[in-house]
């Protein structure tokens, strides 16, 4: 609102501003409206700007470049000026070995993921609550939750390392069992329980934060009137902290399994060889080699599309899901 | 927490019973930086047999000398540097403003403008159409590619959000009152009572761009501005094919084994280094920004 200089006394002042006002909100279009906060506001609108421009080039044209997955698509032609080609690349797909082969282990790995990595980080919570002495409790946290920072390449290296079959501890220790040294990362028998185990091994501590946050907030006159009862540690672990937790482990697996899909491929790509490309390929590795490596951009497109499809869905499907058990959604 | 002062012996059998399993888990998530350590300081020989398994066995240095004489891992480590600084430091340019108009209740379209946030987070159109869209902005092989392509995450904006909507409206009324427009009340009220959150998106982002990989090796081809990670997934995943360092190998003091380890351990220290503060923030990060959307 601007206001303006005038001389003509206080009262007079007020009820011309006052009749401008009226005057302009008598029947103010919504064009009007908008206009006039725009002017009000143009700072707000100058500070969201970049934030929206960088959506709208880096996220969204990608959307609209979606259309490919539809299309012969050239890269001479471009997106927009491929020929349309209806449902052909997803029947390609469907009728791909290698294509169902990576959907089952997608499926697959996430399922075992889910069995033997959800349950560990709310074992660790759960057990970091019991230690009393505080200085172990802090050194063990600032351990665990480390691998969670370190780099999927070095993650991956360690691995190669470790499961090496001339040099590495793991052989070395088979060898002193008598067993013969086994080339693990050839094998296509041992890529999942490696990947599994990598994935729990450097997410499990820092997934842990939110169960003892959880934790943090149970009030703590439960216990107390536990202890008058004689209850012992066992006990109020499983009669007090689990049952006060329970929401926040519901959220999390309906996370979880919203997120199924999105298998760390990156490890995978890291680890995976052509020898192990039966148990190891996933839908987006396949996408990385058939279109960034393979040049075959639409068809790969094609099979991300559907990727997303079906984490959108899930997603939305599990915050549906949490609304109506929990009462408290993801948004 | 319960504080105990009576135990019975079931008790005490338990809290030992954990301090053991947890004292596994530890040493689990220690070992293998421990026992990478000692392979880098260890003799090539005693490495390729196998002999490492806790300490250094034939202790030398010549896998660092080696490493530290490669020119290709100083190049690497300025760009990581590069792409770690520009690219914090561009991404907070654009999560401040854009969070913070965000939180405005006064916001014409703002549950609008949240959804196009939000909508990112759940929905993606994956790598093909975003690579084909740096190609199509001419953004393969630039540093500013990587640097901008990468900017803006929907996640970081929401927790800076969820945050700046947390700070009560009365402590900008008096820089109102002085006549503070937008971008005063944003630079001297909301940032410095932001400061914890601001780290933790800083922190986030710079794990993020330290750490990452996959697509400076789509988007970069010339060797002279890839990062750090990506040269050293070309000497863990391809250095025991490439036949000129294989020749070197004959009368080193060093192996493939111990090279690799020693990248890894120069690549860890500077994420060690600011271990203590991530350690700080990214408890309260993961809690403001983790459950609730």
């Amino acid at each position: 609102m601007s206001m303006q200089e005038d001389h003509t006394g206080g009262s007079t002042e007020k009820l011309v501003a006052e009749a401008k006002e009226a005057l302009r909100y008598r029947h103010p279009s919504r064009i009007q409206k908008v206009g006039d906060h725009m002017r009000r506001e143009w700072q707000l609108y100058l500070l969201l700007a970049p934030t929206i421009i960088w959506l709208l080039v880096f996220l969204y044209t990608p959307m609209y470049g979606l259309q490919i997955a539809f299309k012969d698509y050239s890269i001479f032609r471009g997106v927009a000026n491929s020929p349309w080609i209806g449902l052909e690349h997803f029947h390609t797909l469907f009728g791909s070995d290698q294509f169902i082969r990576a959907l089952k282990n997608t499926i697959y790995i996430s399922l075992l993921s889910l069995a033997f990595g959800f349950p560990v980080p709310i074992l660790l919570a759960l057990m970091f609550n019991e230690v009393l002495n505080q200085t172990f409790k802090k050194t063990a946290q600032t351990i665990v939750y480390l691998p969670h920072f370190i780099s999927s390449v070095i993650i991956a290296g360690i691995v190669i390392t470790a499961f090496s079959p001339s040099a590495g501890i793991v052989n070395t220790i088979l060898e002193w069992f008598g067993v013969d040294p086994i080339y693990f990362l050839t094998k296509a028998e041992w890529f999942r329980p490696i990947f599994v185990g990598t994935t729990i091994w450097q997410e499990a501590g820092f997934q842990s934060i939110v169960y003892l946050a959880a934790i943090a907030g149970v009030s703590p006159t439960l216990y107390e009137s536990a202890v008058v009862d004689g209850a012992s540690r066992w006990q109020m672990m499983w009669k007090i902290t689990v049952p006060s937790i329970m929401p926040t482990i519901i959220i999390m697996l309906i996370i979880r399994i919203g997120n199924m899909l999105e298998v760390s491929f990156e490890m995978i790509i890291l680890l995976y060889q052509p020898a192990t490309y039966s148990t190891a390929d996933v839908v987006n590795t396949f996408i990385y080699r058939q279109g960034l490596q393979g040049g075959q951009y639409d068809l790969a497109a094609a099979a991300g599309l559907f990727n997303a499809v079906v984490a959108f869905v899930l997603v939305m499907t599990a915050n549906t899901v949490s609304k109506r058990y929990s009462r408290t959604s993801l948004w | 927490m319960a504080k105990m002062n009576l135990y019975s012996r079931g008790d005490k059998a338990f809290v030992i019973l954990n301090m053991v399993l947890i004292g596994m888990f530890t040493i689990s998530a220690l070992y293998p930086f421990i026992y990478i350590a000692s392979l880098s300081m260890s003799s090539g020989f005693e490495a390729r047999a196998g002999n490492v398994l806790l300490t250094p066995v034939g202790f030398t240095l010549e896998a660092y000398s080696r490493v530290l004489s490669e020119p290709m891992f100083w190049i690497s480590y300025k760009n990581t540097f590069i792409y770690t600084i520009g690219g914090t430091l561009m991404s907070l340019a654009f999560i401040i403003p854009g969070a913070y108009a965000l939180s405005r209740p006064q916001l014409y379209g703002r549950r609008f403008w949240n959804l196009m946030v939000a909508f990112t987070m759940w929905f993606h159109a994956g790598m093909i159409p975003f690579f084909l869209n740096m190609r199509d902005l001419n953004l393969l092989d630039s540093y500013f590619g990587i640097i901008i392509g990468f900017a803006v995450s929907g996640f970081n904006i929401i927790l800076l959000r969820n945050f700046f909507e947390g700070i009560p409206q009365s402590f900008e009324e008096a820089a109102r009152m002085d006549g503070a427009n937008e971008f005063q009340v944003l630079w001297k009220v909301y940032m410095p009572l932001s400061k914890p959150a601001i780290a933790t998106v800083a922190l986030f982002c710079i794990v993020s761009r330290w750490n990452g990989f996959f697509w400076a090796m789509i988007l970069l081809q010339d060797e002279g501005k890839i990062p750090l990670q990506v040269y050293l997934r070309h000497v863990i995943m391809e250095l025991s094919d490439d036949e000129e360092f294989a020749s070197t190998l004959i009368n080193a003091a060093y192996s493939f084994e111990t090279v690799s380890a020693a990248i890894i351990v120069c690549s860890i220290i500077p994420i060690l280094l600011i271990y203590p503060f991530l350690q700080k923030y990214f408890n309260k990060g993961i809690l403001l920004g983790g459950v609730k959307e």
